[in-house]
């Protein structure tokens, strides 16, 4: 390697093990997480690698060999993990980080794996954050995996959202389906006729029932709903044709068509009746509001989980790259290295590795928080309703209060006294959380799967030609294929950008970014080599960007932070989930290092494991911050109309003539001036005088400190590299690669 | 049939067979490099005997099934993450060194005693279960040398099947040279089984087994006895992997016939 660097800590000996990542992402506390995830291990690297292995992947159909995949789920507890255990489950409570978990590891061989188990709890979801108790009742039972001594088949679910068919003009923002009144006898249940056409729907070659958002039809129902269709209705439940999807070929997805009866029992949460119209409860984007944000987080990990699994079946491929060549002997650096010998191997191995641990602990921080949500959204809405306020503005009104006092929490200091009575306030507790859940999960979605996508590309090149065929082990182009629907599906970048350029410039979470930024100069005090300063001084630069860019106009006096403008609102949404992930990945090693002494297992190479992961904290914060630089650079520059040499604008260059007589009461003035008109009119050959920085000087000190915040990041990368030219692989990776099954 | 057995299976934790195993040696003789850190699983032969095991309980209501494990126990507890989900049994475990090299009746002592000191296990209904090798160092007599010391005489190696008979007598299959099997019939209880791998596919992971079996682990892991086992009685001169061979040689149009004589003779030479 080019530069050496001397760790006084003795390189990581292994890959990080499941008592590390326990630690971590912090369920080794949690005997049932850590069952789902042997049993979902089991199923993913055995069943599922065989299947992609014998070449399942190459059909578009549902085939008996993908169904039987399901009831591997099952056998294993995969699909139970969704339920409650008096419904069949074996886990109580919020199971944002079980199913995360869950999806996490089946991804981990392969994505359309991991979406078919998804894809039946997101059929469920709804029910379940919002149905009558009734339809809980009913459908959780039956999609329960049978318990000893049933004899019955669990029913499997599909959701059906707004997917227009494209080329006819559809809005997506726009419902496919339509809801009218079947027939309403007085006194009686009404029956509803549902048409819903759906396109792209996961589960659905097989799905008993489906979860299907609708828009009123009829003046008789108001607004939207979700409805529930099962397969026995009366009418059309038409499954459509088989999607030819390029990728996650082991989940079934098609565009099918329904023309259903079915009882006005079946809208989700249930309505009421007024003035002879029907009212549902919650209307549909209520509903996806409450699922979305919680089932989004799981397919972001499903690319980290990718980029992570990517790691050893590469670091194998480059030591051994070589050998059974002639003459090349074992014991010799071409041996045993491989590839490893040369830095830009390892440098972009690194780069891939640190981006999979930024990613998953941004996805298991943003499940985890929503765990901790779920009980406390009940609380909120039990305080509330006890104080007589019910419904959504209503609810928002009245929590406008508990925003400042969460704002006037955050600020502070820890000894003082006003601290207790704030966080003892549920609702204060609530808005925190809330305001980070907001913007964590499409952060998540977005940078996992977005940045996933080009780092596996990156996985794919480490591999050369071997890389992007069937037989590459760890699957490694079907991983990159799969990210891509991963950015895509389940609502895609652009949906995911708009709603952080919403919540991510909430008070509270300004606030809450704040603090945080302070935090990381606190940890970068006790550990500097973590890369946390480095991100505090990108986190300044971010804040200073936003507010500026939030007061600024354009040359035609257009507003910069607008809306409408997701050249600004995007871009700056993009440069923040590089600074959430990478604090997220920088907290969890600080947890490792805190607990890890604690299990003799982890404690045995801690030292060495905490130094590792720092490095490649450090590296992935350096990279983060290169980003947020180049991006708030050219928002706040880029929206400057550049000087001409025309009249009006060389207004600010010296002329010629003016230098000469300036020299001779300032000598050296001349060599100074780099915008000087000659007399003739020409000027030096560029687009015109430099832009002057009025305004922006702050931006230009933060922005200037932020670089010097770089030093050591390389050297930290230096580190990380020799660790992994030296760190200890299995002899070979647990589960097959293709070729004849 | 209403004769429960009382099933002690003993078994211990191996590196993950995957894992690169390097012996090296350490101030308490040899051991494998980072073994602690390694991930582990429960010894492959030990794991068919639970299995097993199991297997027989459930076709006798009223057994029970005990594993008793010695090891280092926040490994063990790893481990159970997983062996857990597999069948329903008791965990004794013993704090103790991870590792395959400790001698063989020292590890037997303690065994035999965890053993014998289990609550409620009735000997005159005892089937003793283990592996007749270990992933970890195929020493192959520290099931025997538990049996001897607990006084049980009638011992079974190489076990491929167990079929109980109505009065506790049995049949087994034991593996013998030329892939053949000898069939023995025991008058009784208590035996001594050294399982091969048996007849039964590994059962799958069933988080809800897990969960009930954990009642019992935990508790049992946090109150499990520490020991230490004593080396001196054994002393290794040397520890190496067993040495791997290439020698290929690319030969066209070699006759079946041909290429059998030259395994043959190759074998004879080895």
């Amino acid at each position: 390697m080019g530069t050496v660097s001397v760790s006084e800590v003795k390189p990581m000996v292994t890959l990080p093990g499941d008592a590390v990542r326990a630690i971590q992402w912090r369920f080794a506390d949690r005997f049932d997480l850590q069952m789902l995830v042997a049993s979902a291990r089991g199923v993913a690297r055995g069943f599922v690698a065989r299947l992609v292995a014998a070449g399942e992947r190459n059909t578009h159909e549902w085939t008996p060999a993908k169904e039987e995949m399901l009831q591997e789920f099952d056998r294993a507890g995969v699909t139970a993990a969704f339920m409650e255990p008096e419904e069949g489950g074996f886990i109580s409570g919020p199971k944002n980080l079980a199913l995360s978990l869950a999806a996490f590891e089946l991804a981990w061989v392969d994505g359309g794996a991991a979406t078919a188990s998804l894809a039946g709890f997101l059929a469920l979801a709804p029910i379940h954050e919002r149905g009558t108790p009734e339809q809980v009742a009913r459908y959780k039972k039956l999609s329960a995996p049978p318990q000893p001594g049933e004899d019955r088949e669990p029913w499997r679910g599909a959701f059906a959202l707004t997917e227009p068919i494209p080329y006819v003009g559809v809005d997506t923002g726009m419902l496919s389906g339509k809801v009218r009144v079947a027939e309403w006898t007085e006194g009686e249940e009404p029956w509803l006729q549902v048409d819903k056409r759906g396109r792209f729907i996961t589960n659905i070659a097989f799905a008993d029932f489906v979860t299907a958002a609708v828009n009123s039809d009829d003046p008789r129902i108001k607004g939207s709903c979700i409805v529930i269709l099962e397969e026995g209705d009366e009418g059309i439940f038409d499954r459509g044709t088989p999607t030819k999807k390029l990728v996650h070929q082991l989940s079934a997805t098609g565009d099918p068509v329904f023309n259903l009866k079915v009882p006005a029992s079946r809208i989700v949460g249930g309505y009421t009746v007024k003035d002879g119209t029907m009212i549902p409860n919650f209307s549909h984007s209520e509903v996806i509001e409450a699922v979305f944000r919680r089932t989004r987080v799981p397919v972001g990990l499903m690319t980290a989980a990718k980029l992570l699994s990517a790691v050893e079946p590469v670091i194998r491929y480059q030591r051994q790259r070589f050998r059974g060549a002639e003459g090349l002997n074992p014991g010799s650096l071409r041996y045993e290295q491989g590839i490893q010998q040369r830095e830009d191997a390892l440098h972009r191995l690194v780069d891939v590795w640190a981006a999979g641990e930024a990613a998953a602990s941004l996805g298991f921080a943003a499940a985890r928080l929503f765990d901790a949500l779920e009980p406390l959204e009940k609380q909120k809405t039990a305080i509330l309703k006890e104080r007589g306020i019910q419904g959504g503005r209503a609810e928002m009104k009245a929590l406008r209060e508990s925003e400042e006092r969460a704002i006037e929490l955050l600020s502070l200091p820890p000894d003082d006294r006003r601290r207790a009575e704030l966080e003892a306030d549920r609702l204060v507790d609530f808005v925190l959380m809330d305001s980070e859940a907001n913007v964590l999960c499409p952060a998540t979605k977005l940078w996992n799967t977005g940045h996933g996508a080009n780092m596996l590309r990156e996985a794919v090149s480490l591999m050369g030609g071997y890389g992007i065929t069937e037989d590459c082990p760890g699957f490694l182009g079907n991983k990159w294929m799969d990210a891509q629907l991963e950015a895509t599906y389940e609502g895609p970048e652009a949906v995911q950008r708009r709603q952080l350029t919403v919540t991510m410039t909430g008070e509270v979470f300004l606030a809450q970014f704040r603090a945080w930024a302070r935090e990381m100069r606190r940890i970068a005090s006790d550990r500097p080599g973590t890369g946390a300063c480095t991100l505090a001084s990108a986190m300044g630069l971010w804040l200073w960007t936003l507010n500026y860019l939030r007061k600024a106009t354009d040359p035609s006096g257009g507003k910069l932070y607008h809306g409408q403008r997701q050249g600004v609102t995007f871009a700056l949404a993009d440069a923040l989930c590089w600074l959430l992930a990478s604090r997220a990945q920088i907290l969890d090693v600080l947890e490792l290092e805190k607990r890890g002494a604690d299990d003799p297992v982890v404690a045995e190479d801690l030292a060495a494991t905490v130094q590792f992961l720092s490095d490649l904290c450090h590296i992935q914060a350096a990279q983060s911050a290169g980003e947020v630089s180049r991006i708030c650079g050219e928002l706040v520059f880029g929206y400057n109309r550049h000087p001409g040499w025309d009249e009006e604008e060389h207004r600010c260059c010296f002329l010629a003539a003016e230098l000469d007589e300036f020299e001779e009461f300032m000598p050296g003035i001349a060599a100074m001036a780099v915008d000087v008109v000659a007399a003739d009119g020409s000027h030096p050959q560029k687009a015109g005088p430099c832009a002057g920085c009025a305004g922006s000087s702050e931006f230009l000190r933060l922005q200037s400190k932020l670089t010097t915040c770089l030093t050591g990041s390389r050297l930290a990368k230096d580190r990380a590299a020799d660790t992994v030219s030296k760190v200890m692989i299995p002899e070979a990776l647990d589960y097959p690669a293709a070729g004849p099954a | 049939m209403s004769n429960p057995l009382h099933i002690v299976v003993c078994a211990g934790i191996v590196p993950d067979p995957l894992q690169t195993l390097e012996p090296v040696s350490g101030p308490h003789g040899p051991g494998l490099k980072n073994e602690m850190v390694l991930p582990a699983v429960l010894d492959p032969w030990a794991a068919s005997a639970l299995y097993e095991a199991a297997h027989l309980a459930a076709k006798h209501p009223g057994s029970k099934v005990w594993l008793v494990a010695l090891g280092p126990k926040a490994k063990l507890q790893q481990v159970m993450m997983t062996v857990a989900q597999k069948a329903g049994f008791e965990l004794v475990p013993v704090d103790g060194p991870i590792g395959g090299f400790p001698d063989a009746h020292s590890t037997a002592a303690v065994l035999a005693e965890t053993i014998s000191a289990i609550a409620g296990l009735d000997k005159t209904r005892l089937l003793l279960f283990g592996g007749w090798e270990s992933a970890s160092r195929g020493a192959g007599i520290t099931l025997q040398l538990i049996g001897e010391i607990l006084g049980i005489t009638d011992q079974f190696q190489g076990v491929d099947r167990i079929d109980m008979r109505a009065d506790c007598s049995f049949e087994v299959l034991e593996r013998v040279e030329g892939g053949m099997h000898q069939e023995s019939v025991c008058a009784g209880l208590p035996a001594v089984l050294g399982w091969a791998t048996g007849t039964l596919a590994e059962p799958r992971n069933n988080p809800q087994t897990g969960m009930s079996n954990m009642r019992t682990i935990l508790p049992a892991l946090q109150k499990a006895r520490p020991v230490a086992l004593s080396g001196d009685s054994l002393r290794y001169v040397a520890v190496s992997l067993p040495r791997q061979q290439r020698a290929t040689r690319v030969v066209k149009d070699m006759s079946p016939d041909e290429i059998a004589r030259e395994l043959v003779e190759w074998m004879g030479a080895e």
